[in-house]
């Protein structure tokens, strides 16, 4: 590859990568994120590769392998242009007859399209399917079209047009402004003002700056930052060049998780491949700016997202986060004025610099705009990131790109921002979410996870899941947080296994302001938020659990048992084989009875007995108790 | 080990790309690498063992011949990822963060992969395995003992 040493070179470098692509009749798209190749695309890519070869079609039919298409649900899926059919839930066997009948025959399998789960109604084309259609994919459309193993195909895009724009057209002062109008906030969570952030860091005099990409995705449960640098890096990059350039960096980092390997395998050769064509290094395009970014692996500690945490880790430290001020922009690596910002603020920045502040502002809200992406997981149908304006409502997001809730079942609660954010119940489904409302409502709105939960979901397990999660990746240096979170996560263990007492409510209460207020950095700071909403909200399901030992949504193991109905069961001994313990006994064509006193409750007999007899059920409270009475006086007898 | 970390600068910033590079390497951190480590970046012994207890992706033990590996996040934790761990423990009689005595399987947990739409997930050996029920288990773990 020849260096770029004038921004004409760029275009002129599309022209010809665009006139060296062969005109394909067809072209499949198969997405290939984390999720895809879980779910078998790799398997899926290699035979249809078999079959366009074994068909002598790799002349008028092309592939194309991109990231992450947002459509978890229906990995592994591809999508045939030019019309843009939509496969879903593809096995390798469907392959001959896709290429036999769709790609040749231009004729539609109903089979493989995409089913509405609630209508039944079929789409053929990926753009028609209500998951999509209600989404803006300001950010996440290009990961249709970019293999992110190629920067040919970001560059087709205009890929590092914007970056041209901000260093030849533009003032360093000017690039700022222009990102500071168009109001665009952190994305990592706190949702600070990203032009004032960089405006600070450009003040402060210093030979040596520096600024970070935060990929240390570490909400358990948010997984935009992965997608974005697994299937669009070059836009990432391009943003951090921008910011850079702004803000008078020399040298960058991206600090990536270990958990996210393809993501660290697809940034590394992504910069490899900037740095050959004078994207990155001295003299960009042939300007006077001079800019390089390296890549971090994390080591698998929660805290390093948080930016003082994170500065420490890329300096070889113990990931401790510190007292601010002074702000990272003041003093930060290695003492040198800083500027962290999260991937998906990065990704921001050449939309804004490309199509301007006015266009930028023009989606979201008066205090949030542009869009945010949003990964809608736990019990609903169409499992995916979304990408939506601000001030979108949670009930559009839920039922109409989610398809609602998996199995009909009822709405309980939606988790948003991770273990820093709350719980939000079905009042609040009209809430038109932007980072003020969700504040205002006791959740944030973090990274921009989202779990929904159903009336299967225990709140107060949920608590003390969360409070178990930070517990253990509480750093240890402040006290509120490494005594307050243990604490917490106690009393809530304690109520989940029955033993809660009259005032435990209030002590959590009380322990959680403390940990809120007094703690050093944001975990400690967010901690609490997951019992605070849940006792706002579900302080009902707080009360039972304490007071009758009762766990309403059947989840706290220690408050409930299974119970075989005699009536329904008809002694197929699927349960009795099943059981690991060899709690079950009985005999073919006779009534299985579960031993309570041997029973794990590991609800392996509850999830294999066949869904038209369903003789197995969860009890709790004096139902459960009840349980017991009955056995033990049998059991005296014998 | 000299030629491990001969590679790196004598910084400390280099401290935790060489700690992964060992512990890919001899699949973890050897006593002996911990001072050889401490001579080359004149960081006392104390504080390498301080920075590579922080960070779950050291282990000061070797881990087993398989790594099995399940995901905890938030998605899977609703969708019953904590019975799949449970159910593991038990078929490998072992606890989470422990080895087999056979040192065949280290059983291990972590927060979220990421991967949270076809959760519960379980890694095996960087496989990775989607929407895993208590029935999959035995199969997964079959995979494991034919692949050897």
């Amino acid at each position: 590859m020849k260096k770029l040493t004038h921004p004409s070179y760029l275009t002129e470098w599309k022209k010809r990568i665009l006139a060296k692509r062969p005109s394909y009749q067809k072209i499949i798209v198969v997405s290939s994120g984390t999720c895809g190749q879980a779910s078998g695309s790799l398997q899926i890519i290699q035979t249809l590769n078999q079959e366009l070869e074994k068909r002598d079609l790799q002349g008028t039919v092309g592939m194309e392998v991109t990231g992450c298409h947002g459509f978890c649900e229906m990995e592994p899926n591809l999508i045939i242009y030019p019309e843009g059919v939509f496969y879903t839930k593809l096995e390798t066997k469907d392959i001959p007859k896709v290429i036999e009948e769709t790609v040749l025959g231009d004729k539609i399998i109903p089979s493989l399209v995409y089913q509405d789960p609630k209508t039944g109604q079929r789409f053929n084309h990926q753009k028609e399917i209500p998951f999509y259609q209600k989404q803006m994919r300001l950010l996440t459309e290009n990961n249709f079209r970019v293999d992110p193993t190629k920067i040919e195909d970001y560059i087709v895009l205009d890929g590092y047009q914007a970056l041209t724009k901000a260093l030849f057209d533009m003032t360093s002062s000017e690039v700022i402004s222009e990102i500071g109008t168009s109001g665009l906030r952190g994305r990592g969570g706190a949702g600070f003002l990203t032009g004032k952030k960089w405006e600070i860091c450009h003040k402060t005099n210093s030979g040596q700056k520096y600024i970070i990409c935060n990929a240390d995705e570490g909400d358990p449960g948010a997984y935009m930052d992965r997608s974005l640098l697994e299937g669009n890096p070059h836009s990432v990059i391009e943003g951090m060049i921008i910011g850079a350039y702004a803000i008078g960096a020399s040298e960058g980092f991206i600090y990536v998780r270990m958990e996210y390997p393809l993501a660290v395998k697809h940034v590394t050769l992504a910069l490899e491949q900037a740095r050959n064509c004078g994207l990155l290094g001295k003299s960009i395009l042939g300007s006077e700016f001079h800019f390089d970014i390296h890549i971090v692996e994390g080591a698998g500690a929660f805290v390093s997202g948080e930016e003082t945490a994170l500065m420490a880790s890329i300096e070889g430290r113990r990931a401790f986060p510190r007292q601010r001020p002074p702000f990272p922009a003041q003093e930060g690596l290695w003492g040198k004025p800083t500027n962290i910002n999260n991937v998906e603020t990065w990704a921001n920045v050449p939309l804004i610099i490309n199509r301007g502040a006015a266009w930028y502002s023009s989606f979201g809200t008066e205090k949030s705009k542009g869009t945010k992406i949003f990964s809608l997981v736990g019990k609903i149908n169409n499992t995916g990131l979304v990408e939506v304006p601000m001030g979108i409502t949670l009930r559009e997001i839920i039922y109409d790109i989610g398809g609602g809730i998996k199995n009909n079942k009822k709405f309980k609660a939606v988790q948003t921002g991770g273990p820093s954010g709350g719980c939000l119940p079905s009042e609040m489904l009209d809430l038109a979410i932007d980072y003020d409302t969700l504040t205002k409502a006791g959740s944030i709105m973090g990274s921009g996870g989202m779990i929904v939960m159903d009336e299967e979901t225990c709140m107060v397990d949920v608590a003390r899941y969360f409070l178990k999660f930070t517990q253990e990746e509480s750093c240890g240096k402040c006290v509120p947080c490494r005594v307050g979170t243990r604490q917490m996560a106690e009393i809530l263990t304690r109520i989940t296994q029955g033993q809660g007492e009259e005032g435990d409510i209030e002590k959590l209460e009380e322990l959680a302001l403390t940990v809120k207020v007094c703690s050093l950095c944001g975990l400690g700071q967010t901690a609490p938020n997951p019992v605070l909403t849940t006792i706002r909200y579900f302080r009902d399901e707080y009360e039972a659990h304490i007071r009758e030992k009762n766990c309403p949504a059947l989840v706290c193991k220690d408050l409930i048992a299974y119970y075989i109905e005699p009536e329904k069961c008809v002694g197929c001994l699927l349960c009795l084989k099943e059981c690991p313990v060899e709690a079950i006994s009985g005999e073919r064509k006779k009534v299985h009875v579960i031993d309570q006193q041997k029973c794990l409750k590991c609800g392996a007999c509850f999830e294999i007995c066949p869904p038209k007899v369903r003789a197995v059920s969860k009890f709790t409270g004096k139902k459960r108790s009840g349980l017991f009475k009955k056995i033990e006086p049998e059991r005296a007898r014998k | 080990m000299e030629n491990i970390i001969h590679e790196f600068l004598r910084a400390q910033k280099e401290l935790i790309h060489i700690l992964h590079k060992v512990q890919a390497y001899y699949g973890y951190i050897p006593a002996e690498a911990i001072s050889c480590i401490s001579e080359y970046l004149k960081i006392t012994e104390s504080e390498i063992f301080g920075v590579l207890t922080f960070y779950r992706a050291f282990s000061l033990e070797p881990r087993g011949k398989n790594l099995v590996t399940v995901c905890l996040g938030t998605a899977c934790h609703v969708r019953g990822g904590v019975q799949i761990a449970e159910e593991l423990e038990r078929k490998l009689d072992v606890k989470v963060g422990q080895i087999t005595a056979d040192r065949k399987f280290s059983l291990e947990t972590v927060n979220c992969l990421g991967c949270c739409a076809i959760g519960p997930v379980v890694v095996v050996n960087g496989n990775y395995h989607s929407r895993v029920t208590l029935k999959k288990i035995d199969e997964i773990l079959q995979e494991c003992q034919t692949s050897q």
